[in-house]
């Protein structure tokens, strides 16, 4: 039985489909098959992100609404094998979502993957709240930004109270956060809060910390998750926290500014 | 596009510059949808269901495009049709990692090009 994982965040514009695209690949890279699907109905993005925007024909509302079946609108990534992608559609109706047709997606896609991520829209509305409904965890991507961790903070407190987890009194929706566009300069020169602060306010263990890095932007632009980039500083905190999430205890990198050059280094050193 | 990038392969392209194509692609999809009568998704739909009807339609098998021109628009459906009647609706759908439009890839098994032109 697959799991259901919601990147969520309340806050838009913090890193959740970047976060989608990257988790998946990564987990698919290392054989778990996984399926990640867009909830961001209207605004369809994740195609964009993994690089298939040309392959959609059928999308999730599609299946939702019988038109085509789930297999048909699947599209499987050309890099993974074990990597599937679930578009969304670009629909304006706001009702195109239905609690029980994501039900039956979700219950069909628990049976042929082990991971299925949801991308879920910003706001509390319900693309967001049919984004977490089914979570059995969730990672919450944050920005060490005042607006993003209250945000962060009442998206938890709706996983906690309208998840099907909560309602049917079932154990809770597993939480992880995951800061993300952190800037270890900025924060060391007391502009950015740090790691800890935003732990001590959310108090939800910690699943990763992603540098606010270049890479993501190259990453968009030629449609690649941005963990498939050996040389990107955020593909490597990606990759650890995949493995965090898969139960390995790995030091927390990139926290502290980048190690400057050999000439710099000396200046500091003797000042 | 200039004539040096044809020299050069895609993947060295600016990333930037590759960013702006795949808008270009997608948006132009897109717009013309957005220009197009209301029932264009019903009758999109209904074709599909019909051809589903005798092919298992795949994803990477099967291109709906819209062009504008004026007054009018054009939608063109492109399937990929197996010529062995095995394979008319039946099993689940295996994804093939495809596209239609894609002349390399439409060597591995026989298939027939079905356009559809409305
Ligand atoms: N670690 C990062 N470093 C730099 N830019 C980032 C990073 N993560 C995300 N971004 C950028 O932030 C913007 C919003 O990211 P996105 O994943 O689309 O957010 P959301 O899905 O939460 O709206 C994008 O332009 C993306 O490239
Ligand atoms: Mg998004």
């Amino acid at each position: 039985m697959g799991k259901v994982i919601v990147m969520t965040s309340g806050k838009g514009g913090v890193g959740k489909t970047t976060t989608s695209a990257a988790f998946s690949a990564g987990l698919a890279s290392r054989g778990h098959k996984t399926v990640v699907i867009d909830f961001d109905v209207g605004l369809r993005n994740l195609d964009l992100i993994m690089g298939c925007e040309r392959r959609v024909v059928f999308d999730f509302v599609h299946v939702i609404n019988g038109d085509a079946r789930l297999n048909q609108a699947l599209i499987r990534d050309k890099r993974l094998e074990h990597l599937y992608i679930l578009p969304t559609s670009q629909t304006r109706d706001k009702d195109a979502l239905t609690r029980e047709g994501v039900e039956r997606v979700l219950t069909e896609l628990r049976e042929q993957f082990e991971y299925i991520i949801c991308d879920s829209p910003a706001g509390i509305e319900r693309g967001a709240l049919m984004a977490l409904y089914f979570a059995d965890e969730a990672i919450i991507v944050t920005n060490p930004e005042v607006s993003s961790v209250r945000d962060s903070d009442r998206i938890l407190g709706v996983l906690q109270s309208r998840s099907r987890r909560a309602e049917e009194g079932l154990d809770p929706v597993r939480e992880h956060l995951l800061l993300s566009r952190y800037d270890p300069e900025r924060v060391e020169r007391g502009e950015m809060m740090k790691v800890d602060d935003v732990l001590e306010i959310l108090a939800i263990p910690l699943l990763g910390v992603i540098p606010e890095s270049r890479s993501v932007l190259k990453a968009s632009n030629v449609g690649t998750p941005v963990i498939l980039d050996p040389q990107s500083a955020a593909g490597d905190a990606y990759r650890d926290a995949v493995g965090r999430f898969l139960g390995e205890s790995l030091p927390f990198r990139f926290m502290r500014p980048e190690r400057r050059g050999l000439f710099q280094r000396f200046l500091r050193r003797s000042a | 596009m200039n004539i040096l990038s044809f020299l050069r392969p895609k993947s060295t392209l600016p990333t930037a510059e590759q960013a702006k194509e795949r808008l270009k692609i997608v948006l132009a999809h897109e717009r013309s949808y957005a220009s197009a009568p209301d029932y264009l998704p019903r009758l999109q739909n209904e074709i599909l269901q019909v051809i589903a009807r005798y092919v298992e339609l795949e994803q990477d098998k099967l291109t709906v495009k819209l062009e504008n021109f004026g007054s009018t628009s054009r939608l063109e459906v492109n399937i990929d049709l197996p010529k062995t009647a095995a394979s008319v609706v039946a099993g689940p759908a295996s994804q093939a990692d495809r596209k239609s439009d894609d002349p390399d890839a439409a060597a591995d098994e026989p298939a027939t090009d079905a356009r559809a032109v409305l």
